[in-house]
């Protein structure tokens, strides 16, 4: 029982992961209707950009806690900026064209971040610094173990839901996304500035992904520019398996497959873990295609 | 009809006067072994980049697992003729035949989804027959299979390159052909006009597969040594990119697209990078501005004076396919 708790808890820190990437899938596809491909890959450049951001604050003599959340707002901050880039010049000539064109220049955008990041950063992994220093804890004196750095991925993925939420729920913005997620054409009659509003859903999509990549950064120590890909269509199961366009089901299936991730490495199969992933997706498509938390849409003619 | 008959004869003899200069040249050892490897790859990606054009051009469904598809032919072939010592050709056609039954259990239940839904999963399932080689002792793990004899001369892959594509393209214009066609324009007209759409998206999966099985087969007895690894997700995008490149729907577009960026990984191979940067950008490009790719949806035909036949069929790019 303590073992199996003990790998609940390494599984929700992973699936903390997935879900904070998720939910820029899921946001995006909600409203455009196109699974990002370089949404990824916008993990990495964030994680690459906490990388950078928390060596230089370092090494400027800041504490721990200070860098942390320094680095995570600015890496969150260039990685919107670069989603908005990404959707201006990629996407938007696309938006009137067929689906299958738009998806091929995701997965052009996606090949185009990875190698100009091999490029420029060359293909080895960088270690990540350790911004906070790692401590166990005891719980409850049973020997079930969590580490500080999985207190802080849940904390840190918290913040950001009850940040989204707010976003989503009660503000401007937020009420644009979802009238032009559930009808474009109708939203921009009703005087919604739907560029605008894409713009933002990229932007708020990338900057969590982005802390996502830091958050990944420092629970593995280790980056590298092909480090988007894995993670990022995992990332996309998870959003499929809580539902396409659902934010709730975004959490969820992160958290979900995290913990059955978890589950089949502590069983020994770790390389069959990916495999297991892809399994479920299948699985989930033919049995539920909308998800457990999505609409059943019906096909018009 | 007759005319068709005609340009059809017309295409053969080219084609074969093709190979005889080529294997005249190779005889005379005026081509040297790189030139002659990148002859042999041409002709491998071409039966994958034909293939594929199948399923993604001609039936509008979008795959982006053809990897998986080569990766089981690939081993098949490699372990029939290295552990069982079975006739080459033979071991070719297994290979083609088994990754086929993949193609068709793996049409049958994923089929149902569309657009996104297809690429991922097929996708995933590229990944998960990965997955599953990089896992199996006996076919190597990830180190792979090596030492397989390297029987794939030019005048097999040429002709077997040639039967892909002549195959293919009567397929297109036959009466199964028009009805996969017509499930990439409409899928719903499609099916309300009678056309059983499960059957020809199958059919047109587990034809792809066989040929990209049979190419899988001949590029693992061209290079001595598979491994899982090198059919991934970018063997995958590599084949895709050959399609769009030349113009979805188009089998000479196909073709071209697969002679393309044969060449330009030959000539690009000491800067990977550089290559993988190029075929993203020409991508973004193209799908911006000729969504159509180099040839559109233009026919295989050696006369360009065909414009007629041309012109009448839209390309993908003025349909809906959501």
């Amino acid at each position: 029982m303590e073992y199996f708790i003990q790998q609940l808890i390494n599984g929700i820190s992973v699936g903390s992961i997935y879900a904070l990437i998720a939910l820029g899938y899921t946001m995006v596809y909600g409203i455009i209707k196109l699974i990002n491909f370089a949404h990824g890959d916008v993990f990495m450049v964030g994680s690459f950009i906490g990388l950078f951001s928390a060596r230089y604050l370092a090494s400027a003599g800041l504490p721990p806690v200070l860098v942390l959340i320094i680095s995570l707002i600015f890496s969150m901050t260039v990685s919107a900026l670069l989603g908005i880039t990404i959707e201006r010049f990629a996407y938007k000539p696309l938006r009137k064209s067929t689906r299958i064109a738009a998806l091929i220049t995701a997965i052009g955008v996606s090949f185009l971040l990875e190698y100009t990041g091999v490029l420029v950063l060359g293909p080895q992994a960088q270690g990540f610094p350790d911004i906070l220093a790692k401590k166990q804890f005891q719980l409850f004196g049973t020997s079930i173990q969590v580490e500080s750095n999985q207190v802080m991925i849940l904390i840190t993925t918290i913040i950001l839901m009850i940040i989204l939420q707010y976003i989503v729920r009660y503000t401007k913005t937020g009420k644009a996304m979802r009238a032009v997620s559930f009808d474009m054409e109708a939203a921009r009659l009703m005087g919604i500035n739907v560029d605008r509003t894409i713009s933002a859903t990229f932007a708020i999509g990338s900057a969590l992904a982005a802390a996502a990549g830091v958050i990944f950064g420092m629970t593995y120590n280790s980056v590298d520019p092909l480090m988007g890909v894995m993670p990022g269509l995992k990332a996309f199961v998870a959003a499929v398996l809580g539902g396409i366009g659902s934010i709730p089901g975004a959490l969820v299936g992160g958290l979900l497959l995290g913990t059955v991730e978890t589950e089949i490495s502590s069983l020994g199969y770790s390389s069959w873990r990916d495999g297991v992933a892809f399994a479920v997706l299948i699985l989930i498509l033919i049995f539920k295609p909308s998800g457990l938390f999505g609409k059943n849409v019906r096909e018009k003619v | 009809m007759k005319k068709i008959n005609q340009k059809f004869w017309l295409g053969i003899i080219v084609a074969l006067a093709l190979y005889g200069v080529v294997q005249v040249l190779l005889t005379a050892g005026v081509l040297d072994d790189v030139q002659r490897s990148m002859l042999l790859l041409i002709c491998v990606n071409v039966m994958l980049a034909v293939s594929l054009n199948l399923i993604n051009g001609i039936t509008g469904q979008f795959s982006i697992g053809h990897a998986g598809f080569m990766s089981v032919g690939a081993y098949t072939s490699a372990i029939l003729t290295l552990d069982y010592d079975v006739p080459f050709i033979l071991a070719i056609l297994a290979g083609g035949i088994l990754a086929a039954i993949c193609g068709v259990l793996i049409g049958i239940p994923t089929l149902r989804l569309n657009g996104d839904y297809l690429a991922i999963a097929t996708l995933g399932f590229g990944e998960i027959i990965r997955i599953i080689l990089l896992n199996t002792e006996y076919v190597g793990g990830a180190s792979g299979l090596s030492g397989i004899p390297a029987k794939s001369t030019w005048t097999i892959m040429f002709f077997f390159m040639l039967i892909t594509v002549v195959l293919i393209n009567n397929f297109i214009r036959s009466t199964h052909g028009r009805a996969c066609l017509a499930i990439r324009e409409n899928e719903i007209a499609a099916e309300a006009m009678g056309i059983n759409t499960t059957l020809y998206k199958v059919i047109a999966f587990t034809l792809g597969a066989l040929f990209a099985g049979m190419a899988g087969g001949l590029s693992a007895h061209t290079f001595y040594v598979i491994t899982p690894g090198s059919f991934n997700f970018l063997k995958s995008f590599e084949i895709l990119v050959m399609v769009v490149l030349g113009g979805l729907g188009s089998t000479a577009g196909s073709i071209v697209g697969a002679v393309f960026v044969t060449l330009l990984y030959t000539y690009l191979r000491d800067f990977p990078e550089w290559r993988m940067i190029i075929y993203s950008i020409v991508l973004i490009l193209m799908m911006i501005f000729r969504p159509g790719g180099l040839l559109g949806s233009t026919k295989f035909s050696l006369k360009k004076f065909g414009k007629k036949e041309a012109k009448a069929n839209g390309g993908i790019s003025d349909s809906s396919t959501s």
